[in-house]
């Protein structure tokens, strides 16, 4: 499987971590920076689940969030599409998607814009296979047959779901395995052609043969898009992404290139969280 | 004190059995009484019961014969007119309290509608007759119609909520992760994964509508004569076995028998009309 090669990423030996203004982030360029946090707090009524998170996401990168259960890093990646208000949560702090603050965006155009995809497959269960994948389109007023027809099978394809579920496009979106599912989740993700693209666990429900295939994808999808994955998996983080990050107790610990993180931690919680001390 | 594996095994099993069987006389149990009711009403009326009864106007009395056929137009109308009201007000109220109604006046709105699903039936017939009949001066089918759309809306407006509720918020979660804007999250996503589960509601609503005979008595009074006019008296299936059922004739009373009967067979006929019509496409839920 090609995405079990640890790739360099190429930045690695640019200008030195960025430790100013208390920002934690691994030496990513300016001009590379999709998503910057600035003193992130998050909020479920009263209880603090982020506590002063700055930091930065590179483009056509993937970004682990690794860490304890409870630790906040779902909760930052709803945070970043604007989701965390949607479940009822509140935020503090800014943070810039493409250099505006995400508050400035109207949130459906931001969710355009930064898809995501769930923990749990959720394909629509009163749709059809095709229908699923044109959801995001077709709410959004897409009406032309070709295009729908197009985007569709762009999107399989892209997910790796196109030669499994070709000849069955108009069968229950619900009908397919829990793999399977999870890849056409992530077809109708990119049908609508976000730049970002947050994943929650996405393989967490998943047996090891389509974790492997996720895995794989998610290696792909980097040539186009920028992935944030959570996983509480530290070994699929050490395979897919490029830089990781480790929350815990709701603060942002340590971030760096994947391979430091899991070689030469710098911090003692991060080394004991990577070597199964807790967690 | 160590239990014996077989000796516990076969407890086990034989208590299994027992609350199986329990659950299944119960549940048998739930469909005696319809079983009952079809077969009484059936067995009552089934020497009145034929083509005239459905096709006929009721005879004056002293003859034989006749039938109910404004009666059975009667009740269609009635509610045809308490759907157009009851249905639109209760699914928009509910998904309103499902979907933007966790705020004061979505917890007032639920308490009264649970209030207002208490209140019995007459008291609506004595609303719909301060609303309806009073300022018209005569009986109508519109009151009728308004009485029986009264009594459906608490009905529909809390299944259509509770179904809503129902639906992972996985799905919704989706939706909005698509940049599908919430009230159209709502349409299309929500309430097609919940529509089964709501046509159940409309159907009580229908079916307790329909066999409504308080409210009927003094809003739509009775038509012994073929009328479609929503503005005139109007005859209902429910109303016409009553006044059958306490009349001295015993031909009257075997007719209103059949009624019985014809209304159970029209609400079972809706029940598979709408189940049909709202079929899961994937036979899956």
């Amino acid at each position: 499987m090609a995405s079990v090669d640890f790739l360099e990423p190429q930045v690695e030996t640019m200008n030195p971590p960025q430790e100013h203004d208390h920002q934690i982030s691994p030496p990513v360029p300016e001009t590379a920076v999709v998503i910057a946090a600035r003193d992130v707090d998050a909020f479920f009524g009263k209880t603090r689940a982020l506590k002063g998170i700055s930091t930065q996401i590179p483009a056509h990168q993937v970004t682990a969030i690794i860490g304890p259960s409870g630790c906040g890093k779902s909760t930052f990646l709803r945070c970043l599409n604007r989701m965390h208000e949607v479940a009822g949560g509140t935020m503090k702090g800014s943070i810039l998607f493409d250099g505006i603050d995400i508050f400035d965006y109207d949130p459906v155009v931001l969710r355009r814009r930064v898809g995501m995809v769930f923990q749990k497959p959720n394909p629509f269960p009163t749709m059809s296979i095709f229908d699923n994948v044109a959801a995001g389109l077709r709410l959004n007023g897409v009406r032309d047959r070709k295009a729908l027809n197009e985007t569709v099978e762009r999107s399989l394809r892209q997910a790796a779901l196109w030669e499994e579920v070709k000849d069955s496009l108009t069968k229950s979106g619900v009908s397919i395995s829990g793999g399977q599912q999870q890849r056409l989740c992530i077809a109708r993700t990119l049908a609508v052609d976000p730049e970002v693209i947050l994943m929650d666990e996405p393989a967490s429900a998943l047996d090891p043969i389509s974790t492997a295939k996720v895995e794989e994808l998610i290696f792909d999808l980097k040539q186009k898009y920028t992935v944030v994955i959570v996983t509480h998996n530290m070994q699929q983080a050490a395979r897919v992404s490029d830089y990781t990050a480790f929350f815990y107790m709701g603060e942002l610990i340590e971030y760096d290139v994947t391979k430091r993180i899991f070689t030469t931690p710098k911090h003692k919680k991060t080394e004991d969280y990577i070597t199964g001390r807790f967690g | 004190m160590m239990l014996n594996p077989a000796v516990h095994a076969r407890w086990r099993k034989g208590k299994n059995f027992f609350m199986l069987g329990l659950c299944f006389l119960s549940a048998a149990a739930a469909i005696v009484p319809l079983i009952m009711i079809s077969y009484y009403t059936l067995s009552k009326g089934i020497g009145t019961l034929n083509l005239d009864f459905f096709i006929r106007m009721p005879k004056p009395v002293g003859e034989s014969g006749g039938g109910m056929a404004n009666a059975i137009a009667g009740s269609g109308i009635l509610l045809g007119i308490g759907g157009l009201i009851g249905l639109p007000v209760g699914i928009m109220a509910g998904i309103y309290l499902a979907e933007y109604g966790d705020n004061p006046f979505g917890s007032a709105v639920r308490f009264l509608t649970d209030v207002l699903s208490g209140v019995p039936s007459i008291v609506i017939g004595v609303v719909a007759y301060i609303l309806v009949v009073l300022p018209m001066k005569h009986f109508s089918a519109l009151a009728g119609g308004v009485a029986l759309g009264l009594l459906m809306i608490p009905v529909v407006t809390r299944t259509t909520e509770e179904m809503l509720r129902l639906v992972p918020v996985s799905y919704r979660e989706a939706a909005l992760a698509l940049g599908v804007q919430r009230w159209k999250a709502t349409l299309r996503i929500v309430l097609p994964s919940a529509l089964t589960g709501i046509t159940t509601g409309i159907l009580l609503a229908l079916a307790r509508a329909a066999g409504e005979t308080a409210p009927l008595l003094f809003t739509a009074l009775g038509n012994r004569f073929w009328s479609t006019s929503i503005f005139q008296p109007i005859a209902s299936l429910p109303v016409f076995v009553f006044d059958y059922a306490k009349a001295p004739f015993e031909d009257w009373n075997r007719q209103a028998w059949a009624a019985a009967f014809v209304l159970i067979l029209l609400i079972f006929l809706l029940s598979l009309l709408f189940r049909y019509v709202t079929r899961s496409r994937y036979g899956e839920r």
